[in-house]
């Protein structure tokens, strides 16, 4: 298996991994913001504790 | 042993079973998504007029197939909320929008990809490849409609009439290669099945169920921040443990 080879996917390389490529990155994207969100989500609900705290 | 269905359609109990629920798509599909790739690049033949371009096809028709299903599944939700006011079943329907726009683009994406080398073009107004790029705009329009209006219950309602209206452009894209037979070729997976070479079924199998896998994971997991945010002040929120911490 000569990987050089594999990877130049006889001359379609740019087609054949720029469609993985950007599919893969996209994802990845999509999953690092839905952590993002959630991180937001709780660290919101916490000042809004940490006021309710305040006002008790 | 009556299943009581309602249990889990009720945001707080459905927070925790979703949160349980993750792992157990995310890993598999991780799992089939390399294993389908493994088979799609390494297994299956070259292709006799395509060469090796046709190994975009273990991408791009799983993401045209998701891009369609996901569109119909976030119309059935949200219809249902429309319907019986259910508000977790508009939470579902927001929480696939981003996932199912994803998939439109990759479909878009990898078609242009594929279309340059053997078309010669990135993109022509062909019949399909028109009605995909209309999906995505009503997937973009679904959320940016949503967005726009204050009031989540209104814009739950507003949303969701899009959404239902919209689905008339699934079965168009499915049939659009056989109604108006423009540059895509026709369907070559049948209901009565399909002349490709086994591995090239088995390795676009596998990404379909990876995909699918990893849809539900990420739907799951948004949704419980759109949970967080719509229930901010209610008691059981501000009891949970990560809250608390």
């Amino acid at each position: 298996m000569n990987w050089a080879e594999f990877f130049a996917m006889n001359g379609y390389a740019f087609y054949v991994w720029g469609s993985y490529g950007v599919a893969v990155a996209v994802f990845a994207v999509e999953v690092m913001l839905v952590r993002n969100r959630r991180k937001l989500a709780l660290r919101n609900l916490r000042l809004m504790r940490d006021e309710m705290g305040d006002q008790a | 042993m009556a299943i009581n269905w309602f249990k889990y359609s009720a945001p707080s109990t459905f927070y925790g079973l979703a949160g349980k629920l993750i792992p157990y798509f995310a890993w598999p599909a991780a799992l089939l998504f390399a294993y389908g790739l493994y088979i799609g690049f390494f297994v299956a033949p070259t292709d006799a007029t395509q060469s090796e371009a046709y190994r975009i096809i273990f991408l791009h028709v799983p993401a045209s197939i998701l891009s369609m299903f996901i569109y119909l599944i976030m119309a059935g939700y949200a219809a249902l909320g429309l319907i019986f006011n259910t508000r977790l079943s508009s939470m579902m329907a927001q929480a696939l929008a981003p996932t199912g726009a994803l998939f439109a683009f990759v479909s878009l994406w990898s078609g242009a990809l594929w279309g340059k080398p053997m078309w010669g073009a990135w993109w022509v107004w062909d019949a399909r490849l028109t009605s995909e790029l209309i999906l995505l705009f009503l997937y973009l329009g679904y959320i940016a409609l949503h967005a726009s209006i204050e009031d989540t219950r209104r814009a739950d309602r507003a949303s969701a009439l899009l959404a239902i209206v919209g689905s008339v452009n699934v079965p168009i894209i499915y049939f659009s290669v056989k109604w108006w037979n423009t540059l895509h070729q026709g369907a070559t997976i049948k209901m009565t099945g399909t002349s490709m070479h086994v591995a090239m079924q088995q390795a676009m199998f596998l990404v379909l169920v990876a995909c699918w896998l990893y849809v539900i994971a990420v739907a799951l997991a948004r949704v419980r921040s759109i949970i967080l945010e719509r229930e901010a002040n209610t008691q059981w929120v501000k009891e949970l443990k990560e809250v608390q911490q």
